[in-house]
Parts: C-alpha cells; structure tokens; sequence
C-alpha cells in the first residue's frame, strides 16, 4: 500500500511502485479527468500539479508521488469555477475536449506564478500541450481572459 | 419535401407527450415502419415543461450534438433554457441521415446539412400537435392560436398556457400533422438559429467530467493490451509468450486474427507485458509497400496517359480541346500519407453475455450502425443485440468510422469470459493507423489563343480508401469520391474539364481524413492555378474571379477576404498565398501570410484570413472555430506532418517523431462567416484544405519558387530553394 494526497484527500493505492501516476489516478482511484494522450510526456493530456508544480503524471510514478500533494483537474475548483473554467466556458474552448483537463491544468500553473502573462509567455508555457483540433487561439483568448480578471 | 408522420404516439407513462417519428429524407427503413419495432422517441415534452430531444450525431468537438436539437427547436418553438439534449435510447436507424440511407454516421460534415430540413418539420409537427389540443380545449380555431417559447398563445383573449401544461392533457392525434416547408418559420423569425448558444457539454469538459471511450469501467473488466501485425494482412506464426504470462498482473495471452492480446488486472500490467512478446507474423502483400517508391510510381503513371483513369468529373471533351489548344501548361504535385493523431488513442470496453450472443460495447464511434452489423456479423448475433454506449469522442477527423479495436476487445472478451478494456498504446494508434492517402496529381490546362482556359485536365492516381474500406472488393474500376472531392471545381466556368482518378493498390491502411479528397486536391487545383496566373502575369485572384464570373457567391467570397487581407497592400519579408475551396456545397476562400528564414527552409505561416459561405449559419460562432481548429490542424499537414512507410511498417511511433501542430506554430486566425439564404452545409472539414495552397502561393510570391510536395519540411524548403 502507498499512500497519496490527492485534491487534498489521502487516498490508499495498491500497484506496483513504478506505475505511472497517470494510471493510478485512471484506473486504481477512478480519476478520469486526467487523460492518457502519449505516455512519453509529450502531449500534455496528462498534467496534473505535484505541489503546486504542472508535471506529466505519465513520467511521474507512484513512488515519486508518495507524500507529494497531488492535484487533478477534478481538484482545481470543487464545482468548475476556477477563473480559468470560468473563462474557458466563456471562449467556448474545448471542441473534442479531451485535452483539455491537461490544457487547464498547464495553464493554471502559469497564473500561479504570472499573474498577467504576455501572449510570448503563454505561447511558451504551453507549447508541450497538443490539441488537434486546433483551439490553440481560443486557450490564448480563455487565458488572457482569467489573467484580466485575476489581475483586476 | 412533404412529411407525413406516421409513427404511433402516445400519452406515456409519465404523463409526457412523446413524439415519435421517422425523419423523412430518403425512404424510410423497413424497420421503422414495422409495427413491431421499438418505439422510437425524437422529443418529449415533459409536464414539467422541459423539452428532451434526442441528438444522434457522435460529438467528436464539432458542436452538433447541440446544433442538432437547436434545429428542431426552432419549429417547435421551444424555450432552449428548457430543452435537454439525450442521446437515442436504441442506435436504430430511425435515428439515422437521410444523407447516409438512414445509417448512424457522424462523418462528412453531413450531420446539420442532412438532418436540417427533417429536424425542422418534425418541430413544427410537434408544434402543430401542441396547437391543435390547445385549440381544442379552448374551443378557439388553431388559426388563432400562436407560440412563444414554450408558450401557446391566444391574443383574442389573452390566454396562454405552457407547453408542459399542454402535456397534461393533450393526445396525440394516429395520424400527425402534415407538415411541408412552407409551413416552417421564414428566416426573420428564427430565435434560435444563426444565434449563438453555448455548447450544452462544454461545462462537462472543464471539470474533466465528459466521459470518453477511454473512461469506461465495468465491474469485473480486465485489461487489454494488442501487438498487432506491423502491416495489414500478417497474422501470429510463433509467439513465444513465457515471459508475458509470466509477468506480475497477467491473466492470459490471446491469439488473434491479426495480432496477439495480453489480458491483466491493469493497464500497467498489460502495457509491460506486450513488450514482452516475442512474434514473427505471416507475409502479407502489404509488408512490401515502401511509401516513397510508391509515390514515384504514382507520378509516373499521373503524367503517363496511356494509363486509363475513371473520370469523376467530366464536362465537354478535355482531351480533344487540350490537342486544339493554342498552348498548353502542366504541373505535377504530390502528398504524402498523414497520421489524424486523435488525442484519445483508440480503445474500446466489450461486455459479453453468457452465451456470446449479446454484447454491451463502450465506445466513441463515428458509425453507430456500422458498428453494430460488424459486431453483430463477428458474434453471429443481429445488431439489435449489440448494445452500444456511446461516448462523447476523444478526436476522431474520419479515424473512428471503422472498428477494429471493437473487433479485437470483442475476441478478447470472447475468450476471457469477462469484460474486456482494450487501450491502443500511442505507438499503436499511430503504427497501426488509418492514414490519408498518398497522392499523386497531374495537371493540364489547355489556352485558346486569347490566353483563356478551354480545358483542364486532372489526374489523381493513389490508392483508393473506398477500396481499403471494402476489403479490396471495389478493386481499380471505379473513382472514390473519398479520394477525388475537390477536383470537380464546379464553380469555374472551364468549359472542357476531366478529373480523372487512377487507382493503385499497394496495400497501406487508410481512411477517411478530415478535409477528405478536399484536402490534397485543392492543394494541387489552387497551386496550379497559381502557377497559371504567374506565368500569365495576371493577379492570381483576378484569375479566379474571371473563372468564377458565373458565381455570385464565390466573387462575394473572393471581395470579402481579399479585403480582409488588404490584398494589395505589400508587406517587407512577407508575401500572400490565396486559394479556393468548394467542398460539397460549402464555398471558403483563403488568404495566408508568410515569411522564411532561408537559411533553416523554415516558413512561419503568421496570418490566416477565411471567408466561408455554408448557406444558412446555424451557429456562427462554432462555425468559425470550426475553421479556426481546421486551420490549425492543417498548418501541421504543411509544415512537415509525414507517415512514411518502409517494408509494411510505419516509421513515426509517437509525438516526438509525428510532430503535430503546436501553439507557437499557430498564425494569427481571422474568419467571416457569411450567411447565405441556401441550406445549411457541413463546416467540420473545410478550414483545411486552402491552407496547403495558400501557404504555398505565398510562398512563391515570396521566393518565385514553386512547392509543388506537401509537406513544405524544412528539408523540402531547401531542395526547392537550392
């Protein structure tokens, strides 16, 4: 048994030590927010925050998360109110909307640390995660969009 | 189109007026009309004055699910605050496009343009029931009553009721009104349609809560992982599976038609162990297909003519006037095989009964009733037993029309007696991918001696996906409108025009592609076109809007982006590309800006304007994210998206070597939708093909070299350039 802090809950987890964080949130505690895109940490479906940090679960493995606050998509706001939700709902972002949990998630680590990000910088911060179906310009649009009513 | 509703209805169980009807587009299934099929319920008014309608197209990002009911609201006048959207109860054809012969298929872009006129009678049939039982009741002629949302209205006595109330008392009538196109409301009095609403799953999908195929769990399920056949048609010859059953987690190791499944307690477990195989397969002509030899082969036979093709297009006779012409201009192009790259990688869950002769199947597929005849056909069973739980669907582009990871969790769970998740690995979904085809294009344009094109011919030569889809039972005879769209150019008045598809059969896996023929086609039309107008030295959208004289609609595209653009203005280190597409009725003109650091080959695509014309916009602002996403899904095609396929087996493995569109490729993104007064046409598909030929015409306005291979890599940049 391992223990692990999920959204702020401590959760039991029997698997093997070197699972992937992002199968233990799937499958072992029914977590399915979190997506499975690529499993080499290059799609960005995946990310979730370890301490507060946006991390690929699926390079993360459950050793690693023992005693480190883990946080889903379904642990950024209890009833989808994040700034960020809010927004992306205003933007009509998702479309197939499976990357999207990653794509907030990604982002909600950058309004932690830059509270009014340049276009440049949220290009930056989120060029590892894929949509394709291409809502790139409209997460641009939902992030500005949450950093102006953060900021204000 | 007259309706003539026939479906029994009936006052149900919850005192809710339920009508239930066939959408009449095409004939009518058998099975809708037997008495003994399942009653099949379109809308619910419920006491409470909700209104449930059903949508049956598969949501794969492209708004229908919501657009659809929104249709049928509009006649019926409901209050959208109060309508609530469910998926059909049973994937019966009743539910299915007119479009498609009623079959369940989400492809296309057809779900808004076949079921848009069907959608609207039936609300105004259910609206017309609403009135009549109101009129009865009050004793009032109909011709007096109106509506307002959910609202019926008697202005004489200023009496009103809502339309739950109405679903206290109302009957329905054996026979349902007769309904025909004039009696639909006109434009003007649209409340729902051409006004935005939000996407009814949107909230859903940022909490994380929209289920998709690959968040199905079932009591009792085990895990499946597959290593399949590298190249279709191989199948097992020695497994040496000791070692993956001897790993931590893993239940059994199953021996399938085209590759061999381990089964486990988790995902992990499973994706360990399948790394563990060890399996050489069976030959299969398709292991010899190298992808380059054939797309020289393809060029070879496109210029050579005494190959015979099947015309797709025909007008007058391209071949005589192209030999009377006063010259002549040929140019070749070609594509190369791509990868749709869906985020959620195929998977899907199967639960058997006892007996093998039912299935519940969780799933996110384009084809529904596809679906269910195949598993039905592999269970020996009929569809009605094949349960299907659709999900809201992880991307799909055309990849999710066919089924075999249905089929292969379907044998697993056959042979493990347990439900069965089956999760394609990325390097699966991507090796084992359904790609566009390669293509190889010739083109010929015949001048009279005033300079004008008189002829035009196109040849497509490629394997054909119609073909692949059939299991080779098309074979070479005849074209596939999945390959051959958008070389038809109906809009410009060449008098002599053949398009002509050659088909070859090399044996790569393919599929449809979102953009379909539209896709690479346009690339080599609009390309040559711009080849045409340089060495003619005319402005390349006075070319177009000479050819286009004869449509309105394509000149007032071609003004509106041109001006969008500031077309003529120039730009230092930058150039403009145009192009046009027409993809089943839906008309889009385009416009690309960019520039070039020649010493890498790399372009930099910084603007994209767009105008469209798809008849009546339903929803404008999901129309042009539509475009917006198909734009952005395209600048990877062009930029250096390429499957390249040696001996059978497919090169890339994943996102680090199949290098999709990222956000620091994405130009800045303009779009006019303008709403025309003609039926309503898809939108999924059409962002994409003039990006190709856009960026490409910039390109040579910018450097006076051609690209004429898609995708202009770097390394493609360099060669043209050197």
């Amino acid at each position: 048994m391992v223990e692990l802090i999920v959204n702020g809950q401590r959760r039991q987890v029997e698997a093997e030590p070197r699972t992937p964080l992002l199968w233990v949130l799937r499958e072992h505690l029914q977590m399915t927010g979190t997506k499975f895109g690529c499993a080499v940490g290059a799609c960005g479906a995946c990310t979730v925050h370890l301490d507060g940090a946006p991390v690929r679960s699926c390079q993360v493995t459950l050793t690693k998360a023992a005693g480190h606050a883990v946080t889903t998509i379904e642990g950024l706001s209890p009833d989808g109110s994040h700034a960020l939700q809010k927004a992306w709902v205003a933007e009509q972002v998702p479309q197939c909307g499976y990357c999207q949990s990653g794509q907030i998630m990604q982002a909600a680590a950058l309004l932690v640390t830059n509270k009014k990000p340049s276009r440049e910088q949220i290009v930056t911060h989120m060029n590892g995660n894929i949509c394709r179906c291409g809502t790139y310009p409209m997460i641009v649009r939902a992030i500005e969009r949450a950093a102006g009513e953060v900021a204000s | 189109m007259t309706t003539q509703l026939n479906r029994r209805t009936f006052l149900g169980a919850t005192a809710s007026l339920t009508l239930a009807f066939p959408l009449v587009g095409s004939a009518p299934p058998a099975e809708a009309q037997a008495a003994s099929a399942p009653l099949n319920i379109w809308v619910t008014i419920g006491t409470d004055n909700t209104v449930t309608i059903v949508s049956p197209a598969a949501e794969m990002g492209q708004g229908s699910f919501t657009s659809l009911p929104l249709i049928l609201s509009e006649d019926l006048d409901a209050d959208w605050s109060r309508v609530r959207i469910v998926q059909p109860a049973s994937w019966d054809s009743v539910y299915g496009n007119p479009l498609y012969r009623m079959a369940l298929l989400t492809s296309s872009s057809f779900s808004v343009r076949g079921y848009y006129l069907p959608l609207r009678i039936a609300g105004a049939q259910a609206r017309r029931v609403l009135l009549d039982a109101v009129a009865a009741r009050w004793q009032v002629p109909v011709a007096e009553l109106s509506t307002e949302p959910n609202t019926v209205v008697h202005r004489n006595t200023d009496r009103r009721i809502s339309y739950g109330a109405v679903a206290m008392f109302a009957v329905l009538p054996a026979t349902l009104p007769a309904i025909t196109e004039k009696d639909l409301k006109s434009s003007s009095q649209f409340r729902l349609i051409g006004k935005d609403v939000p996407r009814v799953e949107v909230p859903l999908k940022v909490r994380g809560a929209a289920k998709y195929a690959m968040d199905a769990n079932v009591p009792g399920m085990l895990y499946a992982a597959v290593l399949q056949s590298p190249y279709p048609g191989g199948s097992p010859v020695t497994i040496d599976d000791r070692s993956a059953r001897a790993a931590r987690g893993i239940v059994d190791v199953v021996t399938l038609p085209d590759g061999v499944g381990v089964l486990g307690t988790s995902v992990e477990a499973t994706r360990f162990a399948k790394n563990l195989l060890r399996v050489t397969w069976s030959d299969a002509p398709a292991g010899a297909y190298d992808s380059d030899a054939a797309l020289d082969e393809f060029a070879a036979v496109a210029r050579n003519p005494a190959v015979a093709g099947v015309a797709y297009e025909k007008q007058g006779d391209a071949g005589a006037a192209l030999a009377s012409a006063a010259s002549v201009m040929r140019a070749e192009y070609r594509t190369h095989h791509i990868y749709h790259g869906q985020m959620e990688p195929l998977t899907a869950t199967v639960s058997l009964s006892p007996d093998g002769s039912s299935a519940e199947v969780w799933a996110g597929t384009q084809a529904p009733s596809d679906l269910r005849t195949t598993i039905a056909a592999l269970l020996k069973t009929k569809p009605d037993r094949i349960t299907l739980h659709q999900q809201f669907v992880g991307g799909a582009y055309g990849r999710r029309g066919s089924h075999e990871v249905v089929i292969q969790a379907t044998r697993l769970a056959a042979a493990a007696k347990k439900p069965v998740k089956l999760i394609w690995s990325r390097e699966d979904d991507l090796r084992f991918g359904r790609f566009r085809p390669a293509t190889a294009h010739h083109i010929e344009a015949g001048f009279d001696a005033g300079g004008k094109i008189v002829a035009w011919r196109h040849r497509v030569v490629s394997e054909s996906v119609l073909n692949f889809m059939t299991d080779g039972q098309t074979g070479t005879k005849a074209t596939d409108r999945i390959v051959m769209k958008g070389t038809q150019i109906p809009s410009y008045g060449i008098p002599n025009k053949l398009a002509e598809h050659v088909i070859q059969i090399r044996g790569a896996r393919l599929s449809s592609y979102r953009g379909v023929g539209n896709g690479y086609n346009t690339f080599a039309v609009e390309g040559f076109l711009d080849e045409i107008a340089r060495a003619k030295g005319q402005d390349p959208l006075a070319l177009r809007r000479a050819l286009a004289a004869g449509n309105p609609r394509a000149i007032e595209l071609f003004r509106t982006v041109a001006a969008m653009a500031d077309w003529e203005r120039k730009r230092p280190g930058r150039a403009l590309g145009f192009a046009f597409s027409e993809k089943d009725d839906t008309l889009n003109a385009g416009i690309a800006e960019i520039s070039l650091d020649r010493p890498s080959g790399k372009i930099t695509v910084h603007n994209v304007w767009m105008a469209i014309d798809a008849g009546i916009a339903v929803q404008p602002r999901n129309i042009a994210a539509q475009l917006e996403g198909g734009i952005c899904f395209a600048v990877g095609h062009v930029l250096r998206e390429r499957v390249d396929i040696k001996k059978g087996h497919v090169q890339q493995s994943n996102f680090y070597d199949y290098q999709v569109t990222r956000m620091a490729d994405v130009p800045h993104i303009e779009i006019k939708v303008l709403s025309t007064n003609n039926p309503p046409m898809g939108v999924g598909e059409d962002g994409v093909p003039i990006v190709a030929a856009s960026v490409g015409n910039a390109f040579f306005a910018l450097t006076g070299v051609r690209l004429r291979e898609l995708p202009f890599s770097p390394e493609q940049v360099l060669r043209a350039l050197a």
